[in-house]
């Protein structure tokens, strides 16, 4: 597990796209929000928590479909559905990959991009706890969808379809974290929400993905 | 004599057939009984006016969209344990019906909340969970229509749908933490205080029921089509080789 975590981390680094894509995008987004709703302070201030989940689930979608696709294509995924690691832990491995890839570059970076944003000073410990929560949950569930699309040729719009709505929880329980924390008020209850879903994905998501992935590759 | 006979597509076909014209008509007569009583022989309420006649509509296919996902979580249940093919395409049959009843939910509920809360659409937790509900099943239509293999895609769209009610719970509470909003809470369960009153609530339950057997009958219908179809494709493919 540990070689294949090792395997996927160096691929997408020295590969050069998938690195750098999704914190680019992150901060493309960031920055230009100001300019389409303007430069009010008050209101950036408001809207901050809201736009930096919804950047960072739109950025962690972007490079969903290079988790299988990618191994798919060049022949190793059923190499690797052959090894005597289960496809379970391959799965798991996976989205433990895309989120050191892209879920935790995002944590780290959001809070900077908090400035930019005017984000209340209270929030960003809560955007940071909410983050490194809820990112993890994310990833396992984009490696569940892009299990279930791997097979197709065009599967990205399809993929992002799937995975929106089974996004909608995390977002809400992580965004309401932050907002509550910018508020002032206490946070814990969405964050152990938040906690609870990336838990459970990671106990569950692992299994559904490699039923999905046994489909594709039979 | 099991229940299990009936995966067998002829003996499906057979059996299902002289039942479907009887629910079909069975489920019209229902509902125009329920529509009529409940359009022209209710009085209106006292604060709502006339536009309480939504209700009618609004009610039964608002539960029809949940329970056709969950007729299709136990048909996909079905496949995924048994491998009956009947099952998988029950479960395909439904998912555009339950499209359309989330439809005519989310509309009757926009027509019935512009005059009643002054608007179309609010983000309250239960409309929110209606759209949510709708993305699932454009989702799982989606991925039937997108893989060629049968069998693939009904495994796919199987595991879909299981992790989907999960998420489709998960969201339904998840939205709650918003606040509790404009829609008004259940207002037919059996054991409440604060129920419709009885002048309201019979003409809904025969609504309810013409809808119920409206929707056994029309996946009855496609699940035969959807079996038809299928043979079609075999023949197709037998001639060609």
């Amino acid at each position: 597990m540990i070689a294949l975590l090792r395997r996927d981390l160096a691929l997408a680094v020295r590969a050069g796209g998938g690195f750098g894509l999704g914190l680019a995008f992150f901060l493309i987004v960031v920055v230009l929000v100001p300019f389409g709703v303007g430069p009010e302070a008050e209101v950036l201030s408001r809207i901050a928590p809201g736009i930096l989940w919804v950047a960072a689930l739109l950025a962690a979608l972007l490079s969903l479909d290079r988790i299988f696709a990618l191994d798919f294509e060049d022949g190793s995924l059923p190499l690797l559905a052959t090894s005597p690691l289960p496809l379970e832990g391959v799965a798991l491995v996976k989205g433990v990959a895309h989120w050191i890839t892209t879920g935790l570059p995002l944590t780290l970076a959001a809070p900077a991009l908090g400035f930019l944003l005017n984000m209340a000073p209270g929030a960003y410990v809560w955007m940071l706890a909410s983050l490194a929560l809820g990112t993890p949950a994310l990833s396992m569930i984009g490696a569940f969808g892009a299990a279930i699309t791997v097979g197709l040729k065009r599967g990205g719009l399809l993929m992002s379809l799937l995975v929106l709505p089974l996004y909608v929880p995390t977002l809400i329980f992580g965004a309401e974290a932050v907002r509550r924390g910018a508020d002032g008020l206490s946070a814990t209850t969405p964050l152990m929400m938040l906690a609870g879903i990336t838990l459970g994905c990671f106990a569950l998501l692992p299994f559904a993905a490699s039923a999905a992935l046994r489909v594709n590759l039979r | 004599m099991s229940i299990w006979e009936y995966a067998n597509p002829k003996k499906f076909i057979a059996t299902t057939t002289p039942w479907v014209p009887v629910l079909l008509w069975g489920s019209i007569a229902i509902l125009v009984v329920g529509l009529v009583w409940g359009f022209f022989f209710t009085p209106d309420d006292f604060r709502q006016g006339s536009t309480v006649k939504i209700f009618y509509v609004h009610v039964p296919s608002a539960l029809m969209a949940i329970n056709a996902w969950f007729m299709m979580l136990v048909a996909s249940l079905i496949w995924l344990i048994r491998r009956h093919h009947v099952s998988a395409l029950a479960a395909r049959a439904a998912a555009p019906i339950g499209v359309v009843m989330t439809l005519i939910a989310l509309f009757t509920g926009a027509v019935w909340g512009q005059p009643m809360w002054g608007t179309w659409w609010a983000w309250d937790p239960r409309l929110t969970s209606f759209l949510i509900l709708f993305l699932f099943y454009l989702g799982y239509i989606a991925l039937w229509e997108a893989i060629e293999d049968p069998d693939t895609a009904a495994d796919l769209t199987s595991v879909l749908c299981i992790v989907g009610s999960v998420f489709a719970v998960l969201s339904r509470y998840a939205v709650n933490f918003w606040n509790q909003g404009l829609h008004q809470p259940a207002s037919l369960s059996l054991d409440k205080e604060e129920n419709v009153a009885d002048v309201f609530w019979y003409p809904a339950l025969v609504c309810i029921a013409g809808f119920v057997l409206l929707f056994i009958a029309l996946v009855l219908m496609r699940t035969a089509t959807e079996i038809r179809a299928r043979r079609i494709r075999a023949l197709e493919a037998r001639m060609r080789s």
